[in-house]
């Protein structure tokens, strides 16, 4: 019974490590992803029958290549795709018997990335198609992610794969001059993934938390191939900064710690400083852009462990620089929360207003969690119950419904319930700095 | 991988060329071709008459329906074609975007061609 459950954890670690390296691998020489997504889970399944009486091999990942490499093969001989996939596959064979440890096999994730947002595929099925295929994410969870029903995402992606395999869409890093639009889709969604491991603040489930260290790992090896892109520094500063944080959402009770209620000791200041160092080295490049901004607004956040303020004045401003442009309702929630630290609740709670016509908002948590905040800061009691009711039921994260059900409870315990106190402060010049820096156009 | 090149354009800017212009765009035009032959892209194009010679024709219930004029009434009509047989679809765009009449603000549709 054991050697069964070990056999079964190997096959879930080559599955979580592995998944996208090989379906990078063999969809960037078939150009198939759908077929190659096919014979990966063929091969996963013949692993599970198979590692059990066999044992696992020694190189795991070269034994499910193999094994896929074959079934995609057969697929392609019964329904010849208009890629010629003898020829690649050939290919594949011949390096296949090269690699027999797991870092021989060429890591084609970045080229797969690429091929994902190149400007034939439909905009809104890039980032999912990444999430999925680098990442091995389900479409469901994707869809939740991206506030889209799941069906409508399975098709897009399901749209998205046939175009990229008719049309001969190529699995390379683009020349210089196509550079920068397509690496705005690979780094918005490196992001996404980052976001979603983010959400699990314990790192209790391993998935989770692996999928935020990938970001990051993706976001390094975007900065080590792209040195001279400001915005893939700005996204890995943005997601190293979030990182530092990480343990400091919970206290030693396992109860959800508010970013302004952390202690600045609780963060790590090692990947504080390297997020710091980043973010000033895109800087220095003189190309401001939306991850950049995201970042400062972490790095005067982080610069509290220093003044033991925040500079919501700074904030607020880099906010007005990011609505301007990306006119997110996701930035508009944040600005209306700066804005109320600086001029009061109801004028965060007016901001909050004008946004509640965009629908999309109504089962977004965050707004909902913002809104409730606000209102009890207003004193609007019922109003707020009824968002923080709203904001529990979005919730998925247990801490984070535990905070929002005692605020809730506080609103019928004090009159200004769940009025909390922030530090307002002075400017921390080092961050004024920043700000005109990042607003110098070049 | 085989594509068509579709190309679009607005009949009455082409047709509002002088002699001098004409021959300039027909040279580019000869340039552009022989280029493509010349990479091994070529596999086969032509130039098609306006848009006013053209015929369409429906079946319904058995019986041809024999109309005058192009299928769609739009500003940039269909003026001709190139099949090429290049590595992928990025290939296929950059020879797109060098056709004389993309460079002149018509625009081009690039299709792959189904094998069978």
């Amino acid at each position: 019974m054991a050697e069964g459950e070990e056999t079964r954890r190997a096959i879930e670690r080559a599955a979580r490590q592995s998944y996208g390296k090989l379906l990078a691998f063999l969809a960037a020489r078939t150009r198939d992803v759908a077929a190659a997504e096919d014979a990966l889970a063929e091969a996963f399944a013949s692993a599970l029958a198979r590692w059990p009486q066999q044992g696992v091999p020694r190189a795991p990942e070269a034994w499910l290549l193999t094994v896929a490499r074959r079934r995609a093969s057969d697929a392609a001989r019964r329904r010849r795709t208009q890629v010629d996939a003898a020829g690649p596959l050939v290919l594949l064979a011949d390096e296949l018997q090269a690699a027999t440890v797991a870092s021989d096999i060429p890591d084609d994730r970045l080229r797969l990335m690429f091929a994902c947002a190149h400007p034939a595929v439909e905009p809104a099925a890039r980032a999912p198609l990444i999430l999925q295929t680098v990442l091995g994410l389900d479409a469901s969870t994707i869809a939740s992610a991206f506030l889209v029903a799941p069906a409508s995402m399975g098709q897009r992606l399901v749209r998205a794969k046939r175009k990229i395999r008719d049309a001969g869409i190529p699995f390379r890093v683009p020349e210089r001059d196509e550079l920068n639009d397509r690496l705005g889709a690979v780094l918005e969604t490196i992001y996404a993934a980052f976001a979603e491991g983010w959400s699990d603040p314990a790192g209790t489930l391993p998935r989770r938390r692996d999928l935020a260290e990938e970001a990051i790992w993706l976001g390094r090896l975007v900065v080590t191939l792209l040195p001279d892109e400001p915005e893939a520094l700005g996204l890995l500063a943005l997601m190293l900064h979030a990182e530092a944080r990480r343990g400091a959402r919970r206290d030693t009770g396992g109860r959800y710690v508010p970013l302004a209620e952390q202690e600045p000791v609780c963060w790590d200041s090692a990947l504080i400083d390297e997020a710091e160092a980043a973010l000033a080295r895109a800087g220095a490049m003189g190309r401001i852009g939306r991850f950049q901004l995201e970042a400062a607004v972490q790095s005067a956040h982080a610069a509290r462990r220093l003044t033991g303020r925040t500079d919501w004045a700074a904030i607020l401003e880099l906010y007005d620089a990011l609505l301007a442009q990306t006119g997110s309702p996701v930035v508009a929630i944040n600005r209306a929360v700066a804005m109320t630290e600086l001029r009061g609740a109801a004028a965060g709670l007016a901001l909050l207003d004008d946004l509640a016509v965009d629908r999309r908002l109504a089962e977004y948590q965050p707004y909902w969690a913002a809104r409730a905040g606000l209102l009890a800061r207003v004193g609007d009691a019922a109003a707020a119950d009824h968002a923080y009711e709203q904001a529990v039921a979005l919730e998925a994260d247990p801490a984070v419904r535990r905070f929002l059900q005692d605020c809730r409870a506080r609103l019928h315990s004090t009159p200004a319930g769940g009025r909390r106190s922030h530090g307002r402060g002075a400017h921390d010049p080092g961050c004024r700095g920043r700000i005109d820096r990042l607003r110098r156009k070049p | 991988m085989k594509y068509m090149l579709l190309i679009y354009q607005n009949e009455a800017t082409s047709q509002a060329r002088g002699e001098k212009q004409t021959a300039e765009f027909m040279g580019a035009y000869m340039a552009y071709t022989k280029a493509m032959r010349e990479s091994g892209a070529y596999v086969a194009g032509d130039p098609l008459t306006l848009s006013s010679t053209a015929t369409t024709v429906r079946v319904a219930d058995g019986r041809a329906k024999v109309l005058n004029g192009p299928y769609a009434e739009t500003k940039e009509q269909l003026g001709g074609y190139y099949i090429i047989d290049v590595a992928d679809l990025d290939a296929a765009t950059a020879w797109a975007a060098r056709c004389p009449t993309a460079q002149a603000g018509g625009v081009l549709e690039v299709r792959p061609i189904r094998t069978m």
